[in-house]
């Protein structure tokens, strides 16, 4: 009876960055415990399309396999979220994939998240230690502290935030949720805290906090369940604090 | 636009929309609701309002100036997002594409209304009952107030519970779950007033 049971596919597949995007359908054998990735890859096996036509294989991005590195996000049945923990069993049928078009598509369900890279240089989401002399140790972060932050640190800058964001599309540079909450993690840190001014002074440029609508879809899709809505309101605060320091303040760094 | 304005530009776009045009449609509110005593308490709260000294430079700083940036930097930010109630129909997304789509129709409601009402009264109409009474014995315009008013209304009320956001006074999940319930009530009490003072003129 098993050998019967079959999943259906609807892909939406785009053979070059600036191609027109199309969709084709596939079936293929069912498999006890198969994920989406586990698919693609009986996919890429047999690329053999519904029709029983030849067809080149799916192309998809993956990397850990353990929903921690972000590489494989899509988005499966109207939802982003990873292909990895994606389990067949509890989708329904045909399964949809797509990529995420807020970021441009290299081919198939490939994306590139180069703008998060970037942004994340941009919010410069590091703790600079690098002196001319060792400058010994930095310090110490209190526990409860440790185990808040690690919360945050949890962001593989998947995109899923950024793909359920109204505000982040091609109209706007928005960053996105993502890099932001970085900027709160970083800023948490005792020794990060010495470029606190620096980060938000970053995100209180174009593009950056701003821009944030609250539509809070952000948090309810991000897969590690980073309270990304929360960082975004504590640094509307902070922000809101530098700004008076920048206005009012001294010229003291 | 000079670079990295953005963050004062949206700031001050929250900031105007509470103090002074939020506060300026709690009070315009409050005063038509005169109409429910009678014609006469109406024209008596219309004609003080007329009265304040320095009127028209009252109206410029407090209503006019504010309100066009508000409305013109509002429409740039509505068309700036993509509305994805389809995909993810979380409650404060369909807040998110309703706070748009009624700041639009608040800015059509308003460019009619102060047509029909200040700038006749600019260039000779006296603004009482009777007028309010004419414009909304016609059932079409009767439905365009009570949109546009209600509009208004849920535009002011959902855009205090972002401003508290915006400005990070509320933080934690907790704190914007109780402001929703306030802003709730806001809308809920501002809106019998609303529709009370509209029905008062039939």
């Amino acid at each position: 009876m098993a050998e019967n049971k079959t999943v259906r596919f609807v892909i939406t597949r785009q053979d070059q960055p600036d191609s027109a995007p199309y969709t084709e359908e596939f079936e293929i054998p069912y498999r006890p415990n198969m994920n989406v990735i586990s698919a693609l890859m009986e996919l890429r096996r047999n690329p053999v399309n519904v029709t029983g036509k030849q067809t080149t294989p799916v192309a998809w991005d993956m990397n850990c396999l353990e929903e921690v590195c972000g590489a494989c996000s899509m988005v499966i049945n109207g939802k982003p979220r990873q292909s990895c923990t994606a389990l067949v069993d509890k989708l329904e049928q045909p399964i949809r994939l797509e990529p995420m078009r807020t970021f441009p598509v290299v081919r198939d369900l490939q994306v590139d998240r180069s703008r998060m890279f970037d942004s994340l240089k941009k919010v410069k989401a590091w703790i600079p230690i690098d002196g001319t002399y060792d400058l010994g140790p930095g310090p110490r972060m209190p526990e409860r502290k440790r185990q808040w932050a690690y919360e945050l640190s949890k962001c593989m800058t998947c995109g899923v935030c950024l793909e359920a964001c109204p505000n982040v599309n091609s109209n706007s540079d928005f960053i996105g949720p993502a890099p932001l909450s970085q900027v709160r993690l970083f800023n948490a840190h005792p020794t990060g805290e010495m470029n606190k001014a620096e980060r938000l002074n970053a995100i209180m440029g174009d593009g950056g906090l701003a821009n944030c609508g609250n539509s809070q879809n952000c948090v309810q899709s991000c897969p590690k369940g980073i309270p990304l809505t929360t960082s975004i309101a504590a640094l509307n605060r902070d922000t809101t604090l530098q700004s008076f320091r920048n206005f009012f303040g001294s010229d003291q760094v | 636009m000079a670079k990295n304005r953005e963050f004062a530009y949206r700031r001050l776009h929250s900031l105007l929309g509470v103090i002074p045009v939020g506060v300026f449609l709690i009070q315009h509110l409050v005063v038509n609701h005169f109409a429910t005593k009678g014609p006469e308490s109406f024209n008596d709260a219309a004609h003080f309002m007329e009265s304040l000294p320095f009127r028209i430079i009252l109206e410029t700083v407090i209503i006019y100036l504010p309100l066009l940036y508000h409305a013109i930097y509002g429409i740039y930010i509505a068309f700036t997002a993509k509305n994805n109630t389809g995909r993810f129909g979380y409650f404060r997304n369909w807040m998110f594409m309703l706070q748009r789509v009624t700041g639009i129709i608040t800015l059509v409601f308003l460019a009619w209304h102060v047509w029909e009402t200040r700038v006749q009264a600019a260039l000779g109409a006296d603004v009482n009952f009777q007028m309010m009474e004419n414009i909304l014995s016609n059932p079409f315009m009767l439905a365009f107030y009570l949109v546009g008013v209600l509009s208004a209304i849920f535009h002011f009320a959902n855009g205090l519970w972002s401003f508290a956001v915006s400005w990070g006074l509320t933080v934690t999940p907790r704190s914007q779950r109780i402001s929703t319930y306030v802003t709730i009530g806001i809308f809920v009490a501002l809106s019998v007033v609303g529709i009370r003072t509209i029905f008062a003129f039939i």
